[in-house]
């Protein structure tokens, strides 16, 4: 689905990001970027859906280079979900659910349909919610809707960053929980930013382990618990939580 | 009587044209330092510059180029009416949060699709209260459009001033002040309408 071919991002400042990234992506797969602040999460997850250009190196999504897309179109046909929500104060939740429909030039009921249907989804009644504002909602709410938003073209790759990061814990894993069982029924393909490990293991199938721009493992949340490539690994991860994981698996 | 109810007509059009000329510059204006902010610097001084010319001058000034009469009232109510709409729009998207900004990008929003649903909606109550202060000054400012041959309530005030006659200045003054407070008002009222509900 996305591949990662040696892709490097230095910025004007000359700060090198992102050192020489390979990755392959795979169709259906939910893949969780974690690392400690400033490893370059957010750098590579930009250089996805053009936000940021990579120095070097190619990207490809389905086998097209993106560098040879129209960034608006590839934006909208990629769901975005950022830390800060970012859902339009001056919109209605509809609107701000229909907005890359309606830039597609979607038909008025179709719209309606659609947001419909996705409010469902996460069990918001459609008479309630579909007029209300965001600064109406509670913040688990929002990213709800943000996550929505995400999704209301039937992308078949979405990209978060950090997307639980701003809710309270048990908000979040509440969150967390929905949106794993609502990746499995969509089958879509996910690149989850995170810093929080706990997330990681909940949610990934596989887990990329990145430091100072550079990847040090890539693995199933099994392989990183239980055969970490370094003391890094073992660190990040934190012996409580290595027993924890394990204690849970042989249950 | 009617005197002033049309000299009042007058002293709110040439109020209004200079305000709405000035939009009509204005706000592009402030898009265009807003996008290209390295213009941003010289054309807020150069705005700047102008609201501090003291109105008299500034009509004498004008007076050179468009001559006595209303024409000149006018091209001074523009210039003095740029700054606070320049600079509120310039302010009000530049407050416009980053991160909305991004999650459009992110969506595949065109700049102008950006500008048009999101800076410009968001940027609106801001515009308008630089709209709100542009129209009470151009209606303050407008009184002394008599001096260059302007029409206006400036006319009576003027006419009473001279012939020290108290109630033809009161006629003059007091619709003027009124027709600020209102203007104000009014234009409270259409900021409340436009800006949408969601946001306070
Ligand atoms: N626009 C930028 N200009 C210069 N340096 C940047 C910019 N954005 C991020 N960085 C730097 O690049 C590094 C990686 O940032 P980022 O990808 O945001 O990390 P993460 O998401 O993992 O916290 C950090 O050191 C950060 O300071
Ligand atoms: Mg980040």
């Amino acid at each position: 689905m996305v591949i990662f071919d040696r892709v490097s991002k230095q910025y004007e400042d000359g700060h090198e990001a992102v050192k020489e990234f390979s990755l392959e992506v795979k169709d259906g797969e939910f893949l969780v970027m974690i690392g400690p602040s400033g490893c370059g999460k957010t750098t590579t997850l930009k250089m996805v859906n053009r936000l940021i250009e990579p120095t070097s190196g190619t990207i490809y999504i389905g086998q097209k280079d993106i560098t040879k897309e129209d960034p608006v179109k590839l934006r909208r046909e990629i769901g975005y979900v950022i830390q800060d929500i970012g859902l339009f104060p001056n919109m209605a939740i509809e609107q701000n659910i229909d907005i890359v429909p309606r830039l597609l030039g979607w038909s008025k009921e179709k719209r309606k349909q659609r947001v419909d249907e996705l409010l469902s989804l996460v069990e918001m009644d459609p008479e309630v919610y579909a007029k209300r504002y965001p600064s109406e909602l509670s913040g688990g709410q929002q990213q709800r809707i943000g996550v929505l938003r995400a999704l209301a073209v039937e992308p078949p790759l979405i990209l978060m960053d950090e997307p639980f990061g701003a809710l309270d814990p048990i908000t979040r894993d509440n969150l967390q929980e929905e949106f794993k069982v609502l990746q499995k029924k969509l089958n879509k393909t996910i690149i989850f930013v995170t810093h929080d490990m706990d997330e990681a293991l909940k949610l990934a199938d596989r887990i990329v382990l990145m430091k100072d721009g550079e990847i040090v493992q890539v693995g199933s949340p099994d392989e990183l618990v239980n055969s970490p490539a370094d003391e890094f690994v073992s660190t990040f991860i934190g012996s409580s939580r290595m027993e924890n994981y394990k204690r849970s698996e042989t249950r | 009587m009617e005197r002033v109810f049309l000299l009042t007509v007058e002293h709110l059009q040439l109020s209004l044209m200079g305000v709405l000329i000035a939009l009509l510059v204005a706000i592009p204006l402030g898009i265009f330092i807003y996008r290209y902010k390295g213009f941003a610097g010289v054309v807020l001084s150069l705005t700047d510059v102008i609201q501090t010319i003291p109105s008299l001058a500034m009509l004498a000034l004008l007076m050179l180029v468009f001559g006595l009469g209303n024409t000149t009232v006018i091209a001074a109510l523009v210039l003095y009416s740029l700054l606070p709409i320049v600079r509120n729009t310039y302010t009000g998207l530049n407050n416009v949060s980053p991160s909305l900004i991004e999650a459009g990008r992110g969506m595949g929003m065109t700049r102008f699709q950006r500008l048009r649903y999101v800076e410009l909606p968001l940027a609106l109550p801001v515009i308008m209260a630089g709209i709100r202060v542009a129209t009470v000054t151009a209606i303050g400012i407008a009184t002394i459009g008599v001096l260059i041959g302007g029409g206006g309530l400036g006319v009576l005030i003027w006419r009473g001033i001279q012939n020290t006659d108290t109630q033809m200045i009161l006629m003059g003054s007091i619709p003027a002040a009124l027709l600020a407070i209102l203007a104000d008002f009014l234009l409270g009222k259409i900021e409340k309408r436009l800006i949408p509900k969601g946001m306070n």
